[in-house]
C-alpha cells in the first residue's frame, strides 16, 4: 500500500503547468482519492476523520473568540460574558468551543481505545502511535491552558494545582514553578502565556497531525481482522468516494451529538464555580478538572504515601512527587505499548484472554475516572490505589504475560478470504467472526 | 561554463578551522540569545516588587483568624486559642510526617515544635504561614480536618492546629515566611 504509483493525471493545461511546478494536487489526489484502505474497516475507524474535523473546529472558533477575549486578570472574566451577552453569535461561538474541547476528547478516546482493541499500534505502526501519544499529550496542554482563560474560580484553581506539579521536583521545583507563571503563584503574568500559548499549541498540533497521516500512509491503514493487506485490487476500496463517505456520514453523526450538547446541554459538562470570577484567597471546596482529565486525576491523588528505604526513615520519593510521577507515568506508558504487548496476533478478535482484559481496561479507566470526580476522602483513596495499580499492571504485567500464554484463535489468511468468505458463507450460519 | 575546471588543492586545515570556529560562535550564540527568551518567563521587577506588607492585628481576638494576601498568596494570621496551643505542644514530633520547623525565621532544620511554629516566646499564641497547601497550592479551610487546624479540600491534606502536615498527600508543613511584630499591633511579612 505504500508508496504506491501515482495515478494522478492532470485534466487540463493549468493543472499540467501547476503538477510540474509544484505538484500539490497530485500530493492530495493520492492521499485522499486514490489512496487504497482496506475494505474492511468499521465505524470504529471513522474518528480520525471526526478528530480532524474537531480540530478545524476548535482553531476557527478560537480565531473568532481571540477578536473578543481580553488575556487580563481583571478583564478576562468579563470579556467571557461580554462574548456571551454582547458580541453577535458570541454565546454560539464560546459554546462551541467549550463543548468542543469535550467532543474532541470523547473522539480521541474511543479512537485511542479502537486502537488498543485492533493492535494498531504492533509492529510496523510503532511510530504512528507515539505520535498518536505526542498528539494526544499536546491536546491536555492546550486544554488545560484554554480551561485557564475564562478566569473562574475552576480556572485560578486548577492552574495553581497543575503548577504545583512542577514544584514537586527535587532542588529546582520552586524556581521551575516560578518560571512557568511569572510569579509565585497564578496571577496576571500566567494568564497572558497561558494565552499565547493556547493560541500556538493548536497549530503545533495541526504539525504532529500530519506527521501522523504521513505515518499512516506509510504503512497503511489496520483493520479489524489485523492482517496485512495482501492483494490491493482484491482487499482495498478507493480513498473517494469510499471511505470520505463513511467517514462524512459518521462526522455527521457525531456532529449531531455536538450539536446537542451545544444547544441543550451547553453547561453539562463545565463545572458552576467557573462562573464566579476567580478569588486567590478562597478555593473552591471540592476542585475537579473537567471530565477527560478525572482518570489521571485519580492516579495523582491516588499516592498519599512516601515511599521510602525499607526499615529507615530516608524518604526516597514523597507522596507528592510521587502522585505526580505516577500521572505522569500513565500517559507516557502509553507510549511504550508497542512493546510492552508481546503477541504477534494484532487484533483483539482472535485474542480471547486479550479481549476480556481489553474491557475490563476500560472498565477501570472509568472507575478511575468516577473516582477523580469525588472527594479525596472516606474509601475513594483507596480505591484509586487499587485500580492505580491495576491500571499499570495492565500494561506492565498483564499484557507482557498474555502475549506468551495466550493461544489465539485461528486468524484468517488475508481479508479477501475473511470478508469474502463470510459474504458467501453468511446464510449457511457458519461461525465466521463478524467485523464487528 | 567554467564548472569543469580541475579543482584546486583543498586546504584541509583552514577548512577545519572554518568549520569548528563556525560551529562554535553559532553554539554561543544560540545560547546566548536562549536565555532572554528563557528568563522573560521569570517573575518580572514590578511582581518582584511588591515584597513586603504591614498588618494590623489588634482587632483579632483569640479564636479568630484574618488571611490577607503577600505576593499573589494568602497568609492566615491566627491569635490561637490555649486550648489549640495545648493540643499542638501535647503532639510528639516523632508523629509528624516533617519534623522541620518550615520557618523562615529560624535557622534551616530546627525541629518543628509548637513554638518554632509560632511566634516564639511569649507570642506562642500567634501564628503566621502561607497559606497554601504544601502539596499543590490550594487554600486549606481553617478550624477544619481531623486535627482541628486546617483542612485542604483540593486533596484532602489534614493540618494541626500549628499547621503542621498530619495526614494526606502534602509533604510538608504550611510554610512560615518572613515577619516580625515591628509593634505589639502590627506585623511586617516580607
Amino acid at each position: 500500500m505504500s508508496a504506491s504509483h501515482s495515478t494522478y493525471n492532470p485534466q487540463n493545461g493549468f493543472m499540467k503547468w501547476l503538477d510540474a511546478r509544484l505538484p500539490l494536487p497530485r500530493l492530495i489526489y493520492d492521499s485522499f482519492v486514490a489512496y487504497p484502505v482496506p475494505r474492511n474497516l468499521n465505524g470504529w475507524y471513522t474518528f480520525g476523520g471526526i478528530l480532524s474535523l474537531m480540530l478545524v473546529s476548535q482553531i476557527l472558533t478560537g480565531v473568532v473568540l481571540a477578536m473578543h477575549y481580553v488575556a487580563n486578570s481583571a478583564m478576562a472574566f468579563q470579556s467571557v460574558e461580554h462574548i456571551m451577552r454582547d458580541v453577535n453569535y458570541g454565546w454560539l461561538m464560546r459554546r462551541m468551543h467549550a463543548n468542543g474541547a469535550s467532543m474532541f476528547f470523547v473522539a480521541v478516546y474511543i479512537h485511542m481505545f479502537r486502537g488498543m482493541y485492533y493492535g494498531s499500534y504492533k509492529n510496523p505502526r510503532e511510530v504512528l502511535w507515539i505520535l498518536g501519544v505526542i498528539i494526544f499529550l499536546l491536546m491536555m496542554a492546550t486544554a488545560f491552558m484554554g480551561y485557564v482563560l475564562p478566569w473562574g474560580q475552576m480556572s485560578f484553581w486548577g492552574a495553581t494545582v497543575i503548577t504545583g506539579f512542577f514544584s514537586a521536583i527535587p532542588w529546582v521545583g520552586d524556581s521551575i514553578q516560578a518560571l512557568l507563571l511569572g510569579g509565585f503563584a497564578v496571577e496576571n503574568p500566567t494568564l497572558n502565556r497561558f494565552y499565547s500559548l493556547h493560541y500556538l499549541l493548536p497549530f503545533m498540533i495541526a504539525g504532529v497531525v500530519i506527521l501522523h497521516v504521513w505515518a499512516l500512509h506509510v504503512t497503511g491503514q489496520t483493520n479489524p481482522t489485523g492482517v496485512e493487506v495482501k492483494n490491493i485490487k482484491k482487499e482495498t476500496v478507493p480513498f473517494t468516494p469510499y471511505a470520505t463517505i463513511k467517514d462524512a456520514l459518521a462526522l455527521i453523526i457525531f456532529f449531531m451529538v455536538f450539536g446537542w450538547f451545544v444547544f441543550y446541554l451547553p453547561d453539562y459538562l463545565g463545572h458552576a464555580d467557573n462562573y464566579i470570577p476567580a478569588d486567590p484567597l478562597k478555593t473552591p471546596t471540592h476542585i475537579v478538572p473537567e471530565w477527560y482529565f478525572l482518570p489521571f486525576y485519580a492516579i495523582l491523588r491516588a499516592i498519599t504515601f512516601n515511599i521510602s528505604i525499607p526499615f529507615t526513615d530516608v524518604v526516597l520519593i514523597d507522596s507528592k512527587l510521587g502522585g505526580v510521577i505516577a500521572m505522569f507515568a500513565s500517559i507516557a506508558i502509553l507510549a511504550f505499548l508497542p512493546w510492552l504487548d508481546t503477541s504477534k496476533v494484532r487484533s483483539a478478535n482472535y485474542r480471547p484472554l486479550y479481549r476480556q482484559f481489553f474491557w475490563i481496561f476500560a472498565i477501570v479507566c472509568i472507575l478511575l475516572g468516577w473516582l477523580g470526580s469525588k472527594p479525596a476522602e472516606g474509601i475513594y483513596p483507596l480505591l484509586s490505589l487499587i485500580f492505580t495499580i491495576y491500571y499499570f499492571a495492565h500494561f506492565l504485567v498483564i499484557l507482557p504475560v498474555l502475549g506468551w500464554v495466550e493461544k489465539p484463535k485461528k486468524m484468517p489468511a488475508s481479508i479477501a478470504d475473511a470478508v469474502l468468505t463470510e459474504e458467501k458463507t453468511a446464510p449457511s450460519n457458519v461461525a465466521a467472526q463478524p467485523a464487528e | 561554463m567554467s564548472a569543469t575546471k580541475s579543482a584546486e588543492p583543498v586546504d584541509e586545515e583552514r577548512r577545519d578551522f572554518l568549520y569548528i570556529a563556525t560551529g562554535a560562535m553559532a553554539a554561543v550564540g544560540t545560547a546566548a540569545l536562549a536565555w532572554p527568551f528563557i528568563d522573560q518567563m521569570n517573575p518580572d521587577a514590578s511582581t518582584r516588587a511588591l515584597a513586603s506588607i504591614d498588618v494590623d492585628i489588634s482587632l483579632i481576638e483569640p479564636g479568630q483568624a484574618i488571611t490577607v494576601k503577600w505576593r499573589g498568596k494568602p497568609v492566615f494570621i491566627r491569635n490561637r486559642t490555649d486550648k489549640e496551643v495545648e493540643e499542638a505542644r501535647a503532639t510528639p514530633l516523632e508523629d509528624l510526617k516533617d519534623q522541620g520547623a518550615e520557618n523562615e525565621n529560624l535557622p534551616a532544620g530546627s525541629p518543628a515544635t509548637d513554638v518554632n511554629r509560632s511566634a516564639g516566646e511569649g507570642k506562642e499564641n500567634w501564628i503566621v504561614m502561607i497559606g497554601s497547601c504544601t502539596h499543590l497550592g490550594c487554600v486549606p479551610v481553617g478550624v477544619a480536618g481531623n486535627f482541628g487546624g486546617w483542612f485542604c479540600p483540593c486533596h484532602g491534606s489534614h493540618y494541626d492546629t500549628a499547621g503542621r502536615i498530619r495526614q494526606g498527600p502534602a509533604p510538608r508543613n504550611l510554610e512560615i515566611p518572613v515577619y516580625e511584630f515591628t509593634s505589639d499591633t502590627t506585623i511586617t511579612i516580607g
